[in-house]
């Protein structure tokens, strides 16, 4: 379990950081960017990727810490999970990324990895993506070619692959206040600390005693996360029924390409997908159905 | 001399562990932290192929390296090397192809050797496995157990079938029972089923290691090995080095399970390698390297078929195995299934019994121990078939259980399998769970949500177990062709300041023995538990042994420690009676010390000691010191049992099945330490969960390990297992002194049927008949499906 060798820099500005990716591309080094280095370091040890350069934004303060822009929250991609899970601010106004970043792996794995990494990554079965694809986070992305803004539905474009380009780092990302909605984020594995199977991510919000809004996030169910749009419509004006809800959430799975792998086939995972949509609506308009 | 109380016995006190400061503190020896002057490290280059020839090899570019000292291929060492040992050749035409550490010619699973890096440091070593560059003529693979039976495709191209032998035990040619095919046809029902005994990867917590140190007259390897006797013997044999100029030592070793009982070819190249280099060499595995290649286990088809009456009397058991080596024969690789064969009828009275095993060669890893090694297998398949039958009779399956059983009045009882069990008690047992676990009401709560309908449907899963440990009575080994016998040695000597050391030939790895062999020495000697220091792991200072696994070392290892203890005390009481000019006859042995009988006439263990040691007073004729040895072969394997009942939650919406209550009631006879016990039954009873619901070691169709990481090979943690419920029964064992059986595979061995039964108990009513290990929630979604379409809903 050792890398290949590696030059390594470890900037303290963004500035700087984007000048040593832009050098060393022109270099023609094959560079990196580490964040909590929870995904890098695997690969590399393993040799799956062997970059000659890598670049550490561990020691740049202005990408970690979460500020409150008055309608929306702006979170630095260096942030912990362990500090997306347990800050007030978070907790108070986007209680879906606290709850999901809690779902995230193990302590010690929380402490180090970042929400900008597990984004950046995009592991189709990785737990923020869907939770930042439903909650219509906005990324902000710096490079040599100045800021850019991009939004959650133009962001996840394949496998492990986002709008983050060459040269370019996510330095945080945007999200708006969810007051007056009710969340939840429904993780299903077969042993406590492992990668989602499948997991739904669900913003709901109640008027008038109906659903008025919906938003769910799929993960894992095809190499980016989706948006469950035909359960979202169903959902908008349903009763808050279990077997209305229920049968909104029936087509949770519509338009999904999940993989299928030792946890599970893909018709599995469809199934799983309406089953835990339904639970996680449920949850998030607190209603609960008699399973026992 | 001031007579004192009598000390609490140390015999069933739960001591914590001495060995546990050192090593919850990180002062911590295991192999990999050895570092010797200039020593060397290795890096193995593996097939990426599972089957292959090897063209050729270009190992210029690694040579050129930097840091790298030497590359080599199986043919630079072809002379040298010599073949892997398989220690048990079950038949007299057992096949196997020769198993060299390299491979010269061909590969045959994903993984084996093809050359080694030797470098100044693991990084050059590792940087350097790139560039060795290897051509491979792929040949065809197979991998399926069942399809590798047909012969269709060979595993190797130096045999002619995949076969490797063929064993057979039939009860009415052993004249332990009635013909078997008469049994079945006699019977008002007969069950047939065909299970899977899923491969499992052992999956210790310290990936192998060793260090081979060639200067100096002896070549001393460390490894991390459950048998550094075994290991000696083996590479003196292998290599054709004389014994004596070898020695091995097992230091600190990070647990086994059998996963650390074989000559690994690592082992062996270390030390080819270290040899050739004249400097110590190390080679420790990365944890994809200890999934890929140390020995899986399991790996069955159990064909099986069961009769009875229509009350639920069984009237024969018919079992046809087919066993997954793998490719090569390891240690003992072979004689797993044979292991099993003697444990099918179980705790059961069944008057007719066949067993065969086909074992045949596959393009995986090789197989060999696993904890149990072949018992837990039996137990699975026999349990299994007892809720199946159960099923088909319309009967409780604890009922069944309860007709065909062994009542303990009954012992001594020969089995038709033909080991005489010596005590056991599984009426009582079972009471004991019973009540601790509610059965009854677990049952009404069962019916109720069956009634309801409910999503999430509750089991009873129930396991009753035996097994034949302390392995072994040499004779019997010798009968079924094992090339080594089962005792085990000890030495116990006295120092001059009445300390006490004890040498065992058991090699703990985890099991804590320093602190049991302490406590039994303390009792019998009479001296404190902390005045006692025990010894093993290293050949040179525990010259005779034979090991850790099967648990053994209790009741064989633990019997010769008792035996060594009392020669000393044979031997103190001579010059005790010398010393105070007593008779012998007139002495009287308690709490360390010897007292002429109705007087306050005595001495010390200690006062012994310095007079064995200086000598200067003692009978004529005597050796001076006060040392003994001991060498114990058991007569008898020793066999304890235990009732497992586990209720659990079966989602039917996802499949989940989450196991909401375990009990557990073992009988292991006497206890040494209660605390020790326990922790073998919860990390037992959490491996044999493991294999119910997570664990599966997963190829594709091209022959590469698709569960090569912790992320798919599913170990499950703590927040996975329930909290368990564990009790004990004791009814003596006769084969031993002590009265102890052995623990170390019990929770292993139960809980894996107790929780596939109750996940069928579950959903049976929905038409689900079987669901494959593990139970995923995949596929107990799947077989409820299953059973949705074809109509099972009764
Ligand atoms: C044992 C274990 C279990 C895990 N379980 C889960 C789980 O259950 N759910 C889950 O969602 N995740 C899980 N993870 C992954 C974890 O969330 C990682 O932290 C995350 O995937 C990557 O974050 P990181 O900060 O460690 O990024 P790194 O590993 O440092 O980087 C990951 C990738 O993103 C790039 N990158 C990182 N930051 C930036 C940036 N700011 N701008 C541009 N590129 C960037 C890097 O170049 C690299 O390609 C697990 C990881 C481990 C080790």
């Amino acid at each position: 379990m050792i890398p290949s060798a590696f030059d390594y820099a470890a900037p303290t500005t963004v500035a700087e950081a984007l000048s040593l990716l832009a050098d060393a591309e022109s270099a023609g080094d094959d560079v990196k960017v580490l964040a909590g280095g929870q995904s890098l370091i695997p690969v590399m040890k393993l040799r799956l990727a062997d970059p000659s350069m890598v670049v550490d934004l561990g020691r740049i303060p202005s990408l970690s810490g979460i500020t409150d822009d008055g309608g929306s929250l702006t979170i630095g991609a260096m942030t912990p999970h362990h500090t997306v899970a347990t800050d007030p601010l978070i907790a108070a106004f986007v209680p879906l990324l606290a709850q999901t970043a809690a779902t995230v792996a193990d302590p010690q794995v929380r402490h180090r990895g970042t929400i900008g990494g597990a984004l950046v990554h995009a592991d189709p079965a990785g737990d923020m993506p869907a939770a930042a694809l439903a909650l219509e986070a906005v990324f902000n992305l710096s490079g040599a070619g100045g800021n850019r803004s991009v939004n959650s539905a133009d962001f996840f474009q394949g496998y492990f692959t986002t709008a983050v380009q060459e040269g370019e780092i996510l330095t945080s990302i945007t999200v708006p206040k969810y007051t007056g909605w009710g969340s939840h984020y429904e993780k299903f594995t077969r042993v406590s600390q492992q990668w989602s199977i499948v997991a739904v991510a669900a913003l709901v919000r109640v008027e008038g005693g109906v659903i008025a809004q919906a938003r769910l996030g799929l993960t894992n169910m095809a190499s980016t996360p989706l948006r469950a749009s035909s359960t979202e419509s169903a959902l908008a004006g349903c009763a808050l029924e279990v077997g209305a809800i229920a049968a909104a959430c029936a087509n949770a799975a519509d338009g999904t390409e999940p993989a299928s792998d030792l946890n599970g086939d893909a018709a599995y995972r469809r199934h799983l997908a309406t089953v835990l949509a339904k639970r996680a609506v449920l949850a998030a308009v607190g209603l609960s159905e008699e399973r026992g | 001399m001031t007579a004192t109380a009598t000390p609490r016995p140390e015999v069933g006190t739960a001591r914590l562990r001495k060995e546990d400061a050192h090593l919850i503190t990180g002062r911590s020896r295991f192999t990999d932290n050895m570092v010797l002057p200039g020593m060397l490290h290795l890096a193995m280059v593996r097939s990426p192929f599972a089957h292959a020839k090897i063209t050729a090899i270009d190992v210029s570019a690694a040579q050129a390296s930097p840091g790298v000292m030497a590359v080599l291929t199986g043919a630079d060492v072809a002379a040298e090397q010599g073949s892997l040992p398989n220690a048990w050749p079950v038949t007299p035409d057992q096949k196997a192809p020769s198993h060299p550490s390299i491979a010269v010619e061909e590969v045959a699973f994903a993984g084996e050797i093809v050359a080694v890096v030797i470098a100044r440091s693991v990084a050059a070593a590792r940087d350097a496995v790139e560039l060795v560059d290897v051509d491979y003529d792929e040949l065809p693979v197979v991998m399926d157990l069942e399809e590798a039976a047909t012969d269709k495709v060979l595993a190797h191209t130096s045999l002619e079938s995949n076969k490797s032998a063929t064993w057979v035990f039939d009860s009415a040619e052993a004249g332990t029972g009635t013909a078997i095919a008469e049994a079945l046809a006699n019977s008002d029902v007969v069950v047939e089923r065909t299970l899977y005994q899923q491969r499992l990867i052992p999956a210790f917590m310290e990936p192998r290691s060793t260090v081979v140190d060639p200067t100096g007259e002896q070549i001393t390897m460390w490894s991390a090995t459950q048998i550094p006797h075994i290991l000696r013997l083996m590479l003196a044999l292998t290599l054709g080095i004389p014994e004596s100029k070898v020695r091995v030592i097992a230091p600190d070793v990070g647990g086994g399970f059998g996963g650390k009982l074989q000559v690994t070819p690592e082992e062996v190249i270390t030390l080819l390698a270290a040899r050739r280099m004249g400097k110590p060499c190390k080679f420790t595995e990365t944890r994809s390297e200890s999934l890929q290649v140390a020995h899986h286990g399991r790996a069955q088809v159990q064909r099986l078929k069961i009769g009875a009456t229509k009350d639920g009397i069984v009237t024969g058991l018919h079992v046809d195995l087919l066993a997954d080596m793998g490719a090569y024969l390891g240690l003992i690789t072979s004689g797993i299934p044979v292991l099993g064969a003697f444990m099918y009828n179980s705790i059961y009275k069944f008057p007719a019994y066949h067993f065969e095993c086909h074992n045949i060669f596959t393009n995986k890893a090789w197989t060999d121990a696993y904890r149990g090694a072949g018992r837990p297998e039996a137990t699975f398949a026999i349990e299994r078939m007892m809720d199946e039958l159960a099923g088909e009779l319309g009967m409780d399956p604890l009922e069944l259980r309860e007709k065909n059983w062994i009542k303990h009045t009954e012992f001594p009882f020969t089995t038709v399998a033909g080991l005489e069990y010596d005590t056991g008690n599984y009426e009582a047992a079972t009471e004991k769970a019973l009540g601790l676990f509610g059965y009854d009401e677990l049952r009404a709560e069962q019916q109720r949500r069956r009634e309801s309908g409910a999503t999430v449907q509750l089991g009873i899963g129930i396991s009753t177990f035996t097994e034949m440990c302390g392995l072994a009575p040499s004779r019997v080994l010798g009968a079924l062709n094992y090339a080594a016998g089962g005792w085990e040695h000890a030495q116990v000597r006295v120092l001059p300041t009445g300390n006490v050391e004890v040498v065992t030939g058991s090699s703990a790895h985890g099991q804590g023995h320093e602190t049991a062999w302490s406590q039994l020495v303390a009792d019998r000697l009479g001296v404190p538990f902390e005045n006692v220091e025990v010894l093993h792991g290293d050949t040179q200072v525990s010259q005779r042994g034979l090991d850790t696994y099967g648990s053994r070392s209790l009741t064989v290892g633990g019997m010769a420690v008792l035996a060594a203890a009392d020669k000393v005390i044979e031997k103190a009481k001579t010059i005790a009676a010398h010393m105070m000019e007593a008779s012998e006859q007139d002495l009287e042995f308690a709490n360390g010390s010897f007292t002429v009988r109705g007087t306050e006439t005595s001495t010390s263990f200690g006062e012994i000691a310095f007079a064995a040691f200086s000598a200067h007073n003692l009978p004529d004729g005597m050796e001076p010191n006060l040392d003994s040895e001991a060498t114990f072969d058991p007569a008898n394997f020793s066999y304890p049992h235990g009732t497992h009942l586990a209720a659990m939650e079966v989602d039917t919406e996802t499949g989940q099945v989450t196991v909401l209550k375990y009990v557990c009631v073992d009988d292991i006879g006497v206890v040494v330490n209660p605390m020790i016990v326990e922790g073998q039954v919860h990390g037992g009873l959490a491996q044999g969960i493991a294999q119910a619901l997570y664990e599966e070691a997963v190829y594709d169709d091209a022959g590469t390990l698709v569960s090569g990481s912790f992320v798919d090979y599913l170990v499950p943690g703590a927040p996975d297992l329930p909290h368990y419920i564990t009790a004990r029964t004791e009814t003596p064992a006769t084969s031993n002194q002590l009265g102890a059986k052995g623990v170390g595979e019990a929770g292993t061995i139960a809980s894996t049927p107790a929780i596939v039964n109750g996940v069928l108990d579950a959903i049976r009513h929905l038409g689900v008949k079987d669901i494959k290990m593990p139970c995923t929630p995949s596929r107990v979604w799947h077989a409820l499906q299953e059973a949705k379409t074809t109509g099972g809903v009764q």
